[in-house]
């Protein structure tokens, strides 16, 4: 009897990633230094951010500027930004001098850079919704680059109901899927080995370059 | 997984505790580092705000927008036609092509428009009359004669303004001033569109065309030529990771171009391409091989294997 | 903004900012500070020894 396409996706999914490569409780011996735990930190610190921004949007846009309790929680979420991308930058630093994309890691790579992109675009939207002065001229003088290469037609940047919705729905939702991509590309290529032992295909051909 | 990955040896990691730990030690230096620096809030300016504290910026900037001389009025794509507006990339006229999806006519959307739906007295009900009776060339000379006088008059003051040909304009400007002090404009410039609004186009393009906002901006270092992208108000730190896309701004031929967004983005892109595609590129993806720096990462593991 | 209705901040950082110049380059010191931050942390990172769980099995 046919299992169906939900068995076969189950099944699919439990071949790339049975539950001992998903959440494994060993790592292998060379997985020993400080420069490895830069990922789960900057994942942290975004979760810190998430959370931060969740309790903005629960009361709304102009609450942190009337209230101290909703100030305090602009500055955990300003804070809890600076340490994402301080993290992620030395993730990214990191894993480049690792050469990390060794061993059919690319798409880990590739996904990681979108994901830091992602990351940008998100922060630079919450700069434009804070009502202020900032967000008055960070807008004015973003609209010329966007409109520059014909972006600014349809993302407004001087469009506060439109940033406001890509800063809280669309962004976090692209980093999300980018994220969760990133991680699971981790667990089913597994951490890199120290140069220079991968052999498949790809590498073969690097260590000759 | 190849032969040389499972061949190596395994130790226990316990990768949720790891995670728990990362979690509470960064919500912790988060709570400190707001609570010990907070974060700024530099208000907002108001279009009455502005109006008070520079009354000649303001006057200078809607004879701009009468004139059709301002920022927005020879802006074009995305929010008007203007021939020839517009940066290229190379021989692609982007900003062109994206069209006119914003559209403003500053003389109309910034003055005339607000003034029509203020409060009429006979002495501003004259000017608009007469404003709509005459010619563009002719609105559009005389704005512009009284801008170039304003500009001319001691301190930009519009009562020392030496006598022309000025048309309806020191009268329709002056009384946009009023609408603006009185707090009048910013409600007008948002409301065109109805009850509710979340669009601040029109009044951010306004505001922009004076030096008003500029001029803060220079003294909180933010503005492009001095690498204020990565800036913040007051002692904060800013946007450091945009770093190189401000850098660019600064140096030759970007920083004389009139393209030079256009460029600056299409830089930008490239090297974005550049930095994902770095498993792929010769040369770029042995940088890590040359410089060592993974001997320090994995000493251990060279060490156990000697 | 009501400052009153704001928690006193230990360190006030929103006084007019202290900036570098070299050549070219404009550099805000709250941004000098967190780059060399970024680089000393990342140097740290390189160098600390890690600890060591229950040794290889």
């Amino acid at each position: 009897m046919s299992i169906g396409w939900t068995g076969r996706t189950r099944e699919a999914a439990i071949r790339a990633l049975p539950p001992g490569k998903l959440l494994p409780d060993e790592q292998p011996a060379y997985v020993a230094s400080w420069i490895y735990v830069f990922g789960v930190l900057t994942l942290s610190a975004l979760a810190i951010v998430l959370t931060s921004g969740t309790v903005l949007a629960l009361a709304g846009p102009a609450w942190w500027h009337t209230s101290a309790l909703g100030h305090f929680v602009n500055s955990l979420h300003l804070w809890s930004v600076e340490l994402f991308f301080f993290f992620m930058v030395i993730h990214l630093w990191g894993k480049f001098f690792m050469a990390a994309w060794r061993g059919r890691r690319a798409m880990t790579w590739i996904t990681g850079v979108v994901a830091f992109a992602t990351s940008i675009g998100t922060a630079f939207t919450g700069y434009l919704v804070q009502q202020n002065f900032d967000s008055q001229w960070i807008s004015t003088q973003a609209k010329d680059g966007l409109n520059s290469v014909g972006i600014g037609a349809f993302f407004n940047v001087l469009n506060f109901g439109q940033m406001l919705l890509w800063h809280v729905i669309l962004l976090p939702l692209v980093l999300g899927v980018l994220v969760v991509g990133h991680i699971l590309l981790v667990r089913l290529r597994g951490v890199v080995p120290p140069i220079p032992h991968t052999v498949d295909h790809t590498d073969a051909a690097e260590d000759k370059s | 997984m190849n032969t040389t990955e499972t061949a190596h040896q395994t130790r226990p990691y316990d990768l949720v505790k790891e995670f728990v730990i990362a979690l509470v030690a960064v919500a912790a230096l988060t709570v400190v580092l707001a609570a010990v620096f907070s974060s700024p809030d530099e208000k907002p300016i108001t279009l009455a705000s502005w109006a008070k504290a520079a009354p000649g910026d303001f006057i200078a900037t809607s004879a701009a927008e009468l004139a059709g001389t301002s920022t927005s009025a020879a802006y074009g794509a995305p929010y008007n036609h203007v021939p020839g507006a517009g940066q290229k990339l190379g021989p692609l006229p982007l900003q062109r092509w994206a069209g006119v999806r914003s559209p403003i006519d500053p003389a109309q959307d910034f003055v005339i428009g607000p003034l029509t739906a203020a409060p009429q007295d006979p002495a501003l009900a004259t000017a608009l009359a007469t404003y709509r009776a005459a010619a563009p060339d002719q609105r559009h000379k005389q704005a512009a004669s009284y801008a170039d006088a304003l500009s001319k008059a001691p301190a930009g003051d519009s009562a020392k303004v030496a006598p022309g040909d000025y048309g309806t304009t020191p009268v329709l400007t002056a009384r946009l001033l009023d609408l603006a002090r009185g707090g009048g404009l910013d409600g007008t410039l948002l409301t065109e569109g109805g009850f509710y609004s979340s669009d601040y186009t029109r009044p951010l393009l306004f505001l922009a065309d004076g030096t008003y906002l500029a001029d803060q901006a220079t003294a909180q270092h933010l503005t492009g030529n001095q690498w204020g992208m990565m800036n913040e108000t007051g002692n904060y730190p800013g946007q450091a990771w945009l770093w190189l896309y401000t850098f660019w701004y600064q140096v030759p031929p970007y920083k004389t171009s009139t393209n030079a967004d256009a460029l600056i983005w299409a830089t930008m892109a490239a090297l974005t391409v550049l930095l994902a595609a770095i498993p792929f590129i010769p040369g770029l993806r042995s940088i890590p091989r040359w410089s060592g720096i993974y001997r320090l990462i994995w000493r251990d593991h060279y060490r156990r294997q000697r | 903004m009501d400052p009153a209705a704001l928690p006193a901040s230990p360190i006030n950082l929103d006084h007019p900012g202290h900036y570098l110049h070299w050549g070219v380059i404009q550099l805000s010191v709250a941004n000098l500070v967190v780059i060399a931050a970024m680089i000393v942390v990342f140097v740290l990172a390189l160098l600390l020894p890690f600890p060591k769980g229950k040794g290889p099995s």
